[in-house]
């Protein structure tokens, strides 16, 4: 009922053709730009706070495996079924319990990203190499000092691909979040999938923001890993 | 105890320069093994000497070495430093004190050379720059120039030049006991001879403890100063200098894996400046017969040498050339092989059988005779005592 609200409620009745065949009409998207600048920072806060908050979680989690393996499996199997539970029901779960809204919608997505980050970050751990850690031990850093001096910077290529993993697909499903009340892009796509530049602009700002959040990690990464690319120039 | 408390405060210069080790019949028995991995191992490293683990694999010369910095903890018996049980430490501020270099290096990739070898120094707190002038001081003494050096990540480095980082690193507190598990195994064999040498000439300004591991015999031989062979289940089959271990085999296993060709192993010990060299009458073509047929009869060596104004040797004089008054240039052989005081006995040996001479003239960097080696006297320098041999960083 809603949906067929809003779809009634995204243009007014018209003069112009262009707007009444449904086309792609940049006077119209000069126009009406502003409604979309409230949804993309919605659709940036439920992506970053999603992917943040999952980050947190999957992160501890995978220190955790990684010293106690067998961690590894429980934790991979419960994270691999929130994975595979459709967002979209996973909204509608939640709804009993969260209600509608930012929670919900930012619940919904963290289960998302927990396994692509939790195996991201254990496999960047099991791949420093052991005589790395054999040496760093031998010299006496202490299993700690060994984890935040020597693992977890090896490791950072790996974590940094699957938070760029995490947060792209964030950003896609995010476009469901208004199913549980939290607005974003999606609900402008949704407010008239048949209007050609509705769609250009809210999805295309969507596909910018995925772009741009991949490119700010992927120069965090550059910044933060500069011996990776000592290797590659030799 | 207040040793290594000191050396947290004050640094590298307060502590003694090399420590004295004792294994005391130490054990290591896994659990669910029958067999230990290393059984009752008793033997004394004397301080500032390099002392070589040597075996087959699965001997548990890794693990022997390995319970010395707790990397494995001890079930049996106990390992000394200076005195002090290793098992009273902690395990993390032990391992700060004892220098560790692995076949694999095990350098930090995603630090450069400087922090790499600068881990051990930061963890004891020391100040950048003391820091920093420590760091271009170890790369010099590796024979790495540091401004190139320094801001490198390992990845731009060659195999070599890693490995000299990862001694560096290894030294970079000036640690008393160095521990090296087959260091040089991952190199190749021009680079490694190189490297061999590098460590043992380091070895000689430094003086400090080793325990080196490695199953090459050969490179046990070179670089040790006391051999420990050590045979299946971690058992001490003989603990020598190399010449005792290479001439005196304790069983046949020791003989079996120093090899058939020992005596020669045992020949490249020892330098021809280290053994007394023969005389044979000196002479120069006009010089009076009489008086040299007389030096003949009282000389080592029943032939006499022609030599020119300046020593150089030019032959071995016939009988024809000392039956006139004077001395003719008429010759029974040139003077080959013509060694030098630096070559080592085994290379001299072989340039004897390959020209088929018993005796050649000894040259000093001038090329002027200073003596004869004989074949006699290279088989009577395997009967010298082993102790006497040099080794380690003197047979350099």
């Amino acid at each position: 009922m809603n949906l067929l609200l809003a779809q009634v409620q995204i243009r007014e009745r018209t003069q112009d053709t262009c707007v009444s065949d449904n086309g792609f009409c940049p006077g119209w998207i000069a126009d009406n730009f502003d409604r979309y600048v409230h949804p993309f920072f919605q659709h940036v806060v439920l992506t970053v706070v999603a992917v943040a908050i999952g980050f947190a979680i999957a992160f501890t989690l995978a220190l955790l495996a990684y010293r106690h393996r067998w961690l590894i499996n429980p934790v991979t199997q419960v994270t691999g079924v929130l994975y595979t539970v459709p967002s979209i029901a996973a909204f509608f779960l939640l709804l009993p319990i969260t209600g509608r809204g930012f929670v919900t919608a930012t619940i919904a997505l963290v289960a998302y990203v927990l396994l692509i980050i939790f195996r991201n970050v254990l496999t960047g751990l099991d791949n420093v190499p052991d005589e790395t850690k054999d040496a760093g031990r031998g010299m006496g850093l202490t299993d700690r000092q060994l984890l935040w001096r020597v693992e977890v910077p090896l490791a950072m290529p790996e974590i940094m691909a699957g938070l760029r993993i995490a947060v792209t697909t964030t950003v896609g499903l995010a476009t469901l979040a208004f199913f549980a009340g939290a607005g974003g892009l999606g609900e402008q796509i949704f407010a008239d999938i048949t209007f050609k530049s509705n769609v250009v602009v809210a999805g295309g700002l969507a596909v910018a923001l995925a772009a741009a959040l991949d490119g700010a990690i992927l120069l965090t990464q550059r910044a933060i890993t500069p011996w990776t690319r000592a290797a590659a120039a030799r | 105890m207040n040793i290594s408390d000191s050396a947290h405060t004050t640094g590298p210069s307060s502590r003694p320069s090399a420590a004295t080790l004792e294994f005391r019949g130490a054990t290591k028995r896994y659990p669910g093994q029958t067999d230990p991995a290393v059984e009752g191992l008793s033997l004394t490293v004397p301080a500032g000497e390099i002392c070589v683990l040597v075996g087959p694999s699965g001997c548990g010369k890794t693990t022997a070495m390995r319970m010395v910095n707790r990397m494995i903890d001890i079930t049996e018996g106990d390992i000394l430093l200076d005195g002090q049980s290793v098992r009273e430490r902690h395990p993390a501020e032990l391992r700060r004190d004892i220098g560790y270099a692995i076949q694999q290096v095990g350098l930090f990739p995603h630090l450069s050379v400087a922090d790499n070898i600068a881990t051990v120094p930061r963890l004891l707190g020391w100040d950048r720059a003391r820091i920093r002038a420590r760091v271009d001081q170890l790369l010099e003494l590796v024979s790495l120039d540091p401004n190139e050096t320094r801001a490198r990540y390992p990845a731009q480095l060659s195999g070599g030049q890693r490995q000299r980082v990862g001694v560096a690193r290894a030294l970079a507190v000036d640690p008393p006991l160095m521990l090296m598990d087959e260091p040089f195994g991952a190199i190749d064999p021009i680079n490694r001879e190189r490297l061999q040498n590098e460590f043992l000439r380091l070895q000689r300004e430094i003086r400090k403890t080793v325990v080196f591991v490695t199953h090459d015999i050969d490179e046990a031989i070179k670089m040790g100063d006391r051999i420990a062979v050590l045979q299946k289940g971690g058992k001490l089959a003989q603990y020598a200098p190399p010449a005792e271990l290479l001439m005196q085999p304790a069983n046949p296993f020791v003989e079996d894996f120093v090899g058939a060709d020992r005596a020669l192993k045992r020949l490249a010990l020892q330098r021809v400046r280290d053994v007394d060299l023969w005389t044979a009458p000196l002479v120069r073509v006009g010089d009076p017969a009489a008086q040299v047929r007389g030096k003949l009869d009282n000389s080592e060596v029943p032939y006499a040498l022609l030599v020119d104004d300046d020593l150089h040797p030019l032959g071995w004089l016939s009988e024809r050339a000392l039956a006139g008054d004077r001395i003719s240039d008429e010759l029974r052989s040139r003077a080959n092989p013509v060694l030098e005081t630096d070559d080592i006995l085994r290379d001299a040996l072989s340039r004897l059988l390959a020209e088929e001479a018993q005796y050649g003239p000894v040259v000093d960097e001038r090329g002027a005779v200073t003596g004869v080696l004989s074949i006699e006297i290279l088989s009577h320098a395997l009967k010298a005592d082993p102790e006497q041999v040099p080794s380690g960083a003197d047979a350099l």
